[in-house]
Order: structure tokens, then C-alpha cells, then sequence
């Protein structure tokens, strides 16, 4: 998993990630690409990140992966990434394509509705909690 | 003490409350009134792990972070 500030640049890390795994023996490589869209007037998504939970939750997808023989990798922005560029690519390394096709759907799912990031609208260069688009946490309510 | 801290937009500063579980850490930030609108949202864990139990035990030194929802990607 990496963190970078601003825009991910998509092919290095996508053409790295491919470098890295190359004598792996894998049959399959699906990436998923997230890009910054322009609506509603926005200048670009702003991104913040509690780390420490983030890594834990990697960590139990890189197990989750492993027992089907698979790896997943991800990387995501943090700060403002302006429209048209992406904020989030990840991928699913496996021997064949099924496990591989399953894979990504569910990590990217997961992913959007349990890793620790919050994201803001930047209109006029202020930031806005995109709290419509958001999705409670597993747990949520339990102080309430 | 307990550390409580506010992640994301919630944009509170951290806190320092006695409790000695997760129900006393409930029952202070009830008292809130800025909070008011957030803690049905938000999950919360203790010492980095996520939990879903009030009657989690809490000891001297420990965080208990308060997570909003989410939206990454």
C-alpha cells in the first residue's frame, strides 16, 4: 500500500506494480483506476487519512487474499486531487482470472465503505465533507 | 485518562476524559453538544482496532478514536 500527496501517477506505479510481480507465475493482473470527474463545480476532491487503521485494514485484505492464492496492492491519494486526474488505483494479482475478477470487486466495495478516508469537495478553494457520498463504518452508532 | 480523538471533518481538537470502558466514553460525549449531530454516524476504535462493544474495558493511556463516515477513491 502507498500514500502519496496530490495526483497518483497511474502508469509508473501500474507499470511498477507489473515489474514487481513479473516472475510471480501470475496468469491474471486486473487494475482499477479511480478518476477525479468534474461535477457539480468542484476543482478537485481533497482527501484525509487516518493511517494506522487504513494499514491494518490492508493487511487483513492482503491475508484474505493470500488464502485464495492471490495479492492485492493500492495506492491512494492524499490532499487536494484536482478533476480528471485519479485519487485511488488498486489491483489483483492471481493465477487465474476468476479469483482475480471476484477479487477486485470485492476489495473495491469494501474499500469504499470501510477504509478510514474522508473526502472533501473543493468549490472556490474551500473544502466541503462530501458527507452525502459517505458511508457509515461498520460499528457506527455505538456511542450514540 | 482516556485520549479521545475526532477524525476527519469532524474537526474537534482531542480530548482527555476518565472512563473506565466504552459506555463512560458514550455517556461524556453525550454531553456534546457539538457532537450531537455525529456520534449515530461514526464508528470507533480503541487503541487502532475497531470495536463494536460498550462494554470494551478501557485502561490509563488508552485512545479511542471516533470515526465519521467514510468515502475514499
Amino acid at each position: 500500500m502507498e500514500l502519496h500527496l496530490g495526483s497518483l501517477d497511474t502508469k509508473e506505479i501500474f507499470s511498477r506494480w507489473l515489474d514487481e510481480e513479473s516472475n510471480s507465475n501470475y496468469g491474471a493482473y486486473i487494475p482499477f483506476v479511480g478518476t477525479i470527474r468534474a461535477e457539480d463545480g468542484i476543482e478537485a476532491l481533497s482527501f484525509d487519512i487516518y493511517e494506522p487503521i487504513l494499514e491494518k485494514w490492508f493487511i487483513a485484505w492482503q491475508e484474505r487474499a493470500k488464502e485464495r492464492g492471490a495479492i492485492v496492492k493500492m495506492a491512494h491519494s492524499l490532499g487536494d486531487v484536482p478533476i480528471h486526474t485519479s485519487s485511488y488505483i488498486s489491483a489483483v494479482f492471481s493465477p487465474k482470472r476468476r479469483v482475480a475478477l471476484e477479487l477486485i470487486d470485492e476489495f473495491v466495495e469494501d474499500f469504499k465503505a470501510n477504509a478510514p478516508i474522508w473526502k472533501y469537495d473543493v468549490i472556490d478553494g474551500k473544502r466541503i465533507y462530501a458527507q452525502d457520498r459517505s458511508t457509515a463504518m461498520d460499528g457506527a452508532g455505538l456511542l450514540s | 485518562m482516556i485520549k479521545v480523538e475526532f477524525l476527519g471533518p469532524i474537526g474537534k481538537a482531542p480530548i482527555e476524559i476518565e472512563a473506565k470502558s466504552l459506555r463512560e466514553v458514550s455517556q461524556k460525549l453525550k454531553e456534546d453538544p457539538s457532537l450531537v449531530d455525529w456520534l449515530d454516524k461514526c464508528a470507533v476504535a480503541h487503541n487502532d482496532t475497531m470495536v463494536n462493544s460498550l462494554d470494551t474495558p478501557l485502561e490509563d493511556g488508552d485512545r479511542i478514536s471516533i470515526l465519521p463516515p467514510v468515502c475514499g477513491g
